[in-house]
């Protein structure tokens, strides 16, 4: 969007689109309704860390608008001041997200780091990247530091999958699939976690993600020989190229409407935002890597910037949201870790 | 364009309860039980009533369970063979009365 001066590359204007859903009320409302307005956080658990925009693929769905003509990237500087924060904390896990979060230089000095304070990293990957001439000793790499590998595959038959991220990108996924497997990633017993992300080619919500891994796994297995721990069924959020296409496909309305209608007081208690943080490439805070691609800061006088990091502050604070966090509260609700309930 | 049949109404189906509120009431929860995962699975019981829905040519319900199908976790592919079954029952159906055209025919003819 970026790259074609698109509007919509502007954040705000993804905001005004988002305010004018018709039909569909405030998502603070039905918070209300619900009892959890405000919404606040429950403690951090996960610090996820989106290392920049840059990436091999670009796929039709992103949030994030990633791409390879994208040049937002974390700097060493602002990585050590992740570790540093991250230290002064005992947040169990490392989040590592992009873009494809591995093409940036400090991307293996991050997941050493975060392994030497003890914590569990993960990776979330894009697969292709692993087959990249310069990326070979890659998927060693993350054995080696017993990575969790967290990938997206939205389908297991290559016209969807291709449909969304790009002509051939299945073929690619399934070949780096077989080679995390060689290195026993999502083998019984080698503790390398190997989990699948699957999200809608469409305007339409995920099926229910324990029916979903059943079919994944049985046609992976069966066609492809792939083997993978858990699959993690996602919502498409309204927001980046995928608000570009629910406009462009006339879906826009009918798709805000299915997330409102579908709201889920239980999904809505149980959303990510109340146990992550989020750092930008820049280091700026944010509630969620949903609110960072629509520049939504930590508000309410939390601090903003990962320099000043202040957990008593953060585990507690009061979070943002907007009419795009119906994503995460439709059906059986949605994170990256999957379903909610 | 005027149409007889308006997408938004399928948003109405509830407005029949006010006719015979008890009557929709037990519809409804029929309808949910019929619909849970059973000795099927819902995918396989959304991909059913697709092609029931083309075999009775409704398109509230083309509508719905196109939309379900997807969200049951089924592709093109598949949903194209339950639509390929409606038609080769309802084709099927017009050409087994043959038989009756031949009984008629043969008891007519010398």
């Amino acid at each position: 969007m970026k790259a074609r001066a698109s509007p919509l590359a502007q954040t705000s204007e993804q905001l005004r689109i988002l305010g004018q859903a018709n039909g569909i009320p405030p998502f603070e409302e039905k918070m209300r309704a619900a009892r959890l307005d405000p919404l606040c956080a429950t403690g951090v658990t996960v610090f996820q860390i989106n290392v920049g925009k840059l990436c091999n693929q670009t796929c039709r769905h992103c949030h994030v608008d990633a791409g390879p003509d994208r040049k937002e990237i974390m700097t060493r500087e602002t990585a050590e001041l992740c570790i540093r924060a991250l230290a002064k904390t005992d947040i169990p896990n490392v989040d590592i997200t992009g873009g494809a979060p591995e093409l940036n230089p400090n991307f293996r000095w991050l997941v050493e780091q975060g392994v030497e304070l003890g914590r569990h990293v993960i990776d979330r990957c894009n697969l292709s990247v692993l087959l990249l001439p310069a990326q070979s000793e890659l998927a060693c790499f993350l054995a080696q530091n017993k990575v969790e590998v967290i990938a997206s595959l939205p389908y297991f038959r290559a016209a969807q999958t291709d449909a969304q991220r790009g002509d051939g990108v299945f073929d690619k996924s399934m070949a780096a699939l077989r080679k995390l497997n060689e290195l026993g990633y999502g083998q019984p017993g080698t503790g390398l976690l190997l989990n699948l992300v699957h999200n809608p080619v469409g305007a339409f919500l995920p099926p229910k993600q324990q029916a979903m891994e059943a079919q994944f796994r049985r046609e992976l297995e069966r066609r492809h020989g792939v083997v993978f721990n858990n699959l993690f069924t996602i919502t498409n959020m309204p927001i980046g190229r995928f608000l570009e296409f629910l406009l462009a496909s006339g879906n826009y309305e009918g798709y805000m409407q299915r997330l409102a209608n579908t709201f889920n007081p239980v999904a809505a208690a149980g959303v990510m935002c109340r146990y992550t943080i989020s750092v930008g490439w820049d280091g700026t805070l944010y509630d969620c890597d949903f609110n960072q691609m629509l520049a939504l800061p930590l508000g309410f006088d939390a601090p903003q910037h990962v320099r000043d990091f202040d957990p008593a502050l953060l585990f507690k604070r009061r979070i943002a949201t907007r009419n795009h966090c119906y994503g995460c509260t439709a059906g059986t609700g949605s994170s990256c870790g999957g379903s909610i309930t | 364009m005027e149409t007889y049949y308006h997408p938004g109404d399928l948003a109405k189906f509830a407005e029949i309860g006010a006719g015979n509120k008890e009557l929709w009431e037990k519809f409804q929860s029929y309808y949910a039980a019929v619909f849970a995962e059973g000795a099927l699975t819902e995918r396989e019981k959304a991909l059913i009533a697709l092609a029931v829905a083309h075999a009775v040519q409704c398109p509230y319900c083309i509508d719905a369970y196109s939309q379900a199908c997807l969200e049951k976790g089924s592709n093109m592919e598949e949903m194209t063979e339950a639509v390929h079954v409606a038609c080769a029952l309802r084709g099927g159906a017009s050409l087994v009365h043959g038989v009756q055209m031949r009984n008629a025919v043969g008891k007519l003819s010398m």
